[in-house]
């Protein structure tokens, strides 16, 4: 796991530690099943409070991201669990409206894009 | 469970009056005291500490009162200050050889490790140790027993910033089991800003907030621009107003920015920033 906290950021810490994460663990780069460092170490490490890595914490768990499990810690969760599907799948809504918008751009027939669409997959 | 719960303390003296002070502070956490030098700090704490008795208020330190069993009380307090509490004349081993005696949950081995950790010298006396040692040897005192709460009064004075740096990583480790909690008065928060979960900001011997640092940053915002952007609704809402020829700034809550123009700059103020603007406030 990668995190790196810039002071000068516009967003704050908590959201920059929940965010960092969530990047990986979508990319891949955290598998599910990694237990994460437990929030007090996590705090030590980055030379924050507690209550800030609590809340970033509470938020990859109210998203789906992670669980925390009694006794073990937080837990990185499967991928194809429906909160984490949500999130994919805005992803690759996102990146088709560009591609369309893109099309827009030199105006590609809808028959044409889909043609490429086609041929990519 | 809270580490520490102070309700109702008050102490009055003849010039000053510490008043109605409450707070909690929940087992694994870090809480600043914060304060200009006068504001009741020190008074607080020797009150919690049972240095000093209070006229009225109850302190639970794991929910036990100073009258319950003064001995366990005073066992569970790891306490450093500003200067150096033990004689002089001390070397390291009659620091040791005092602290075995008082102090039942005190391990030797831990503490001579620690010493040597930090290169303590065995020899040397308390009063030729540099400011960074004295405060090295106080925490490898405390750190050698069973303590529940750990107070540190201004310990960060005139301390150089690698110390600095060592004490944070300290008051973290200690905090680590989640089942005790650290109190630290200051009146330069930047040095411990980073590590604290809560603050308690206290002026003339009365609270003025007491809150997480997440909320109390959320709530306020630095609003700088130029003398135009000063509208009468910005000047009301405004704290610690600073006015040059060429602009202004000063401290707004996050909700009344929308009065704010869209010329101004709005930044995230540090603790220290809204703790100024607020004494600024209350003495103008």
């Amino acid at each position: 796991m990668r995190i790196v906290i810039s002071n000068q950021s516009e967003l704050p810490i908590y959201a920059q530690i929940k965010e960092q994460v969530k990047e990986q663990i979508l990319n891949g780069l955290i598998n599910e099943g990694t237990v994460l460092p437990s929030i007090r170490q996590l705090a030590k490490e980055l030379g924050v409070s507690v209550i800030t890595t609590t809340r970033a914490y509470n938020e990859l768990e109210n998203e789906g991201f992670i669980s925390s499990v009694q006794g073990k810690g937080s837990i990185v969760r499967k991928r194809d669990n429906s909160m984490i599907r949500e999130q994919y799948l805005k992803r690759i809504e996102e990146s088709l409206e560009n591609a369309i918008a893109t099309a827009k751009l030199i105006e590609m027939s809808t028959e044409e894009l889909r043609e490429i669409f086609e041929a990519l997959l | 469970m809270n580490t520490l719960e102070v309700k109702g303390l008050e102490k009055k003296y003849k010039d000053f009056a510490l008043q109605n002070i409450t707070l909690e502070l929940p087992k694994g956490f870090i809480c600043g005291y914060v304060g200009q030098n006068g504001a009741g700090k020190t008074t607080t704490l020797d009150l919690i500490t049972h240095q000093k008795k209070a006229d009225a208020g109850v302190v639970r330190i794991d929910g036990m009162e100073y009258e319950e069993n003064p001995k366990k009380y005073k066992e569970m307090i790891g306490y450093v200050c500003d200067k150096c509490y033990f004689p002089n004349d001390f070397t390291l081993l009659d620091v040791k050889g005092i602290l075995k005696d008082f102090y039942e949950t005190f391990q030797e081995d831990k503490f001579m490790n620690l010493c040597k950790k930090w290169d303590l010298p065995e020899k040397k006396k308390v009063k030729d140790y540099s400011r960074g040692m004295t405060i090295r040897l106080m925490f490898a005192g405390i750190l050698a027993r069973d303590t529940k709460l750990l107070i540190l009064d201004e310990a960060t004075n005139g301390l150089d910033p690698v110390v600095k740096q060592e004490i944070l990583e300290i008051l973290q480790d200690y905090i680590q089991d989640g089942e005790r909690s650290v109190l630290f008065s200051t009146h330069i928060l930047s040095d411990l800003e980073e590590i604290a979960d809560y603050i308690f900001f206290l002026h003339n011997g009365k609270e003025v907030f007491f809150d997480t640092k997440e909320e109390i940053a959320e709530k306020y915002l630095l609003v700088k621009g130029g003398l135009d952007e000063l509208t009468e609704a910005v000047s009301r809402k405004i704290k610690g107003l600073k006015k040059t020829s060429v602009g202004f700034e000063g401290i707004i809550e996050t909700d009344d920015s929308v009065c704010v123009s869209r010329k101004c700059v709005l930044e995230k103020p540090t603790i220290n920033q809204i703790v100024i603007s607020y004494i600024k406030d209350m003495e103008g």
